[in-house]
């Protein structure tokens, strides 16, 4: 079985921050597979974590058991103070409000505009927004934030690909969430496009202070958005630490990640 | 020890599936909150897009059963039963079926291809984490709207293959239109038509359920997409065939009474 390299102290600057999520000893097996063999995550009020891993490691699997897509086989997931694996439906629907997430392929709604696309998540969440009548300034306030104001009435088939994924940013910000969870955020995408969404999640963080869990497999965006990182590997926490931190590490399997 | 064949085991587990289904869709749909916007734009999609083929089949149909039929009847003297022949076999029988089989290949591999593509691209999940209820906002409005709209395609269809049928009477044997449809209606009783409507709407969930299963259930990949339209439609035609058996043995049960 696979033993975690000896994990760095931890960051003093996040030490004294809330938890605003809590993973303790996460299970998840498909079949004989066990993809997450005990896995521990803590991402503390607006912090940057990175949580990095091969294809197939479990990072998705991780992430989709955080907000309650997927279930666990054993352990405990506790956003911002509640156990949402003890939480039913209603209840859980309300905390997503607070957890924006932004899919790997944009999954945005091709049968929709990007007004609707954006319009969408508000359906349900109405008390969140107040008096609000009209949705169309708060759309467009959101694609402003990522630079596409103009794209307001087309539909993604029209978009580019680092245009769908903006939309779908702009998406997870329209209900002003606590805590963003990104699912490979560059992926697929050329290197130009890439750095244009992680400046965007970089400005993103700072303007609406939210908390960031940054699931990839992408180095370059790990060392530009990380406070902290987690290498996942074989289901555990291998290794923890900054960016410089790992980088420093001589275990072949940390190594495999920073390899050029 | 008898030992189950893969094939039949996994054929008995999805039947076991497609009822859980079907048991999750009537829970779902009589808790609030209802998507009647959705289910309206399901409606008029499914009914618009499916009106023309409708239209085209049971015309050609009509036209089809009556210049088939005519030489026979010609034979045995019985020319002038072609309207009571023709409507009573259209309103009982083929109108509903066939219509519904020509809904399968439009609706329940459309609804299939749609969930299966936003399953694959995640949207399915996108949906669940912005709080709407995906099954209650894709699947219940499109097995409603798919019940709700196949009798009103089946009565829509058994109208033009009567006309077709009035036309070729019209031009083969200089019958009037007043006259073979006074003959149609004459020869029609509530006892056909009744169990033909209440088909329909069994047809109608059979293409909605089938084709929601088969597409929010489907596998990864693009192949997954294809394969979900397309076992849709297979199945939602077997299917079509036995609800039709069923219902027309308890329907000759009631015309004994």
């Amino acid at each position: 079985m696979t033993q975690p390299v000896e994990h760095m102290e931890e960051n003093k600057q996040l030490v004294n921050r809330e938890v605003v999520i809590h993973i303790r000893d996460l299970y998840k097996s498909f079949g004989e597979n066990r993809v997450l063999n005990g896995f521990n995550m803590k991402l503390h009020k607006g912090e940057n974590l990175v949580v990095m891993g091969k294809s197939g490691s479990g990072k998705s699997v991780m992430i989709k058991c955080l907000v309650g897509l997927m279930q666990p086989d054993s352990g405990d997931i506790t956003v911002m103070g509640k156990n949402i694996l003890d939480l039913d439906r209603d209840s859980l629907d309300a905390l997503r409000a607070d957890i924006g997430f932004l899919f790997q392929g944009s999954a945005l709604y091709d049968s929709m505009t990007v007004r609707e696309n954006l319009e969408f998540p508000m359906r349900r969440h109405k008390e969140k927004l107040g008096q609000v009548t009209d949705t169309l300034p708060l759309v467009v306030e959101a694609l402003e934030n990522v630079g596409l104001a103009h794209t307001v009435d087309l539909m993604p088939e029209e978009l580019s690909g680092g245009m769908k994924r903006r939309v779908a940013l702009a998406r997870t910000l329209i209900l002003k969430p606590k805590i963003i969870l990104y699912d490979e955020p560059t992926s697929g995408l050329d290197p130009i496009t890439a750095k244009e969404i992680i400046e965007l999640m970089r400005t993103v963080q700072s303007k609406y202070h939210t908390s960031s869990l940054i699931i990839t497999h992408d180095v370059d965006c790990a060392r530009v958005i990380s406070e902290h990182m987690i290498l996942l590997v074989d289901g555990i926490n291998y290794a923890e630490g900054t960016y410089e931190e790992l980088v420093q590490m001589t275990d072949p399997k940390v190594e495999a990640f920073f390899k050029k | 020890m008898i030992t189950i064949p893969k094939g039949v085991k996994n054929f008995f587990v999805e039947i076991g599936e497609i009822a859980f289904f079907a048991g999750r869709f009537f829970k779902e749909a009589v808790k609030p909150p209802f998507e009647f916007k959705e289910l309206l734009r399901q409606c008029y999609q499914m009914g618009n897009r499916s009106l023309v083929l409708v239209l085209v089949t049971g015309f050609i149909i009509g036209l089809v059963l009556t210049l088939q039929s005519r030489p026979t009847l010609i034979e045995f003297g019985a020319e002038s039963w072609m309207p009571d022949m023709v409507g009573i076999s259209i309103v009982r029988e083929l109108g509903p079926v066939i219509t519904a089989l020509v809904c399968a290949g439009r609706i329940a591999s459309g609804i299939g291809a749609e969930l299966g593509s936003m399953r694959v691209t995640e949207q399915i999940d996108a949906m669940e984490v912005s709080g709407t209820n995906p099954f209650k906002y894709l699947v219940v409005t499109r097995i409603l709207a798919a019940t709700l709209m196949l009798p009103l395609l089946v009565i829509v269809g058994d109208s033009v293959a009567l006309y077709g049928s009035a036309l070729v009477e019209n031009f083969k044997g200089n019958v009037s239109f007043q006259l073979y449809f006074n003959r149609v209606f004459d020869a029609l009783a509530f006892g056909d038509l009744i169990p033909a409507t209440i088909k329909s709407f069994f047809f109608g969930f059979a293409i909605g359920l089938i084709g929601c299963f088969k597409g929010y259930y489907s596998k990864k990949g693009t192949a997954g997409v294809g394969l979900a339209a397309n076992s849709a439609v297979v199945f939602t035609s077997m299917l079509l065939f036995v609800i039709d058996f069923i219902a027309v043995f308890i329907s000759d049960i009631f015309y004994e009474l």
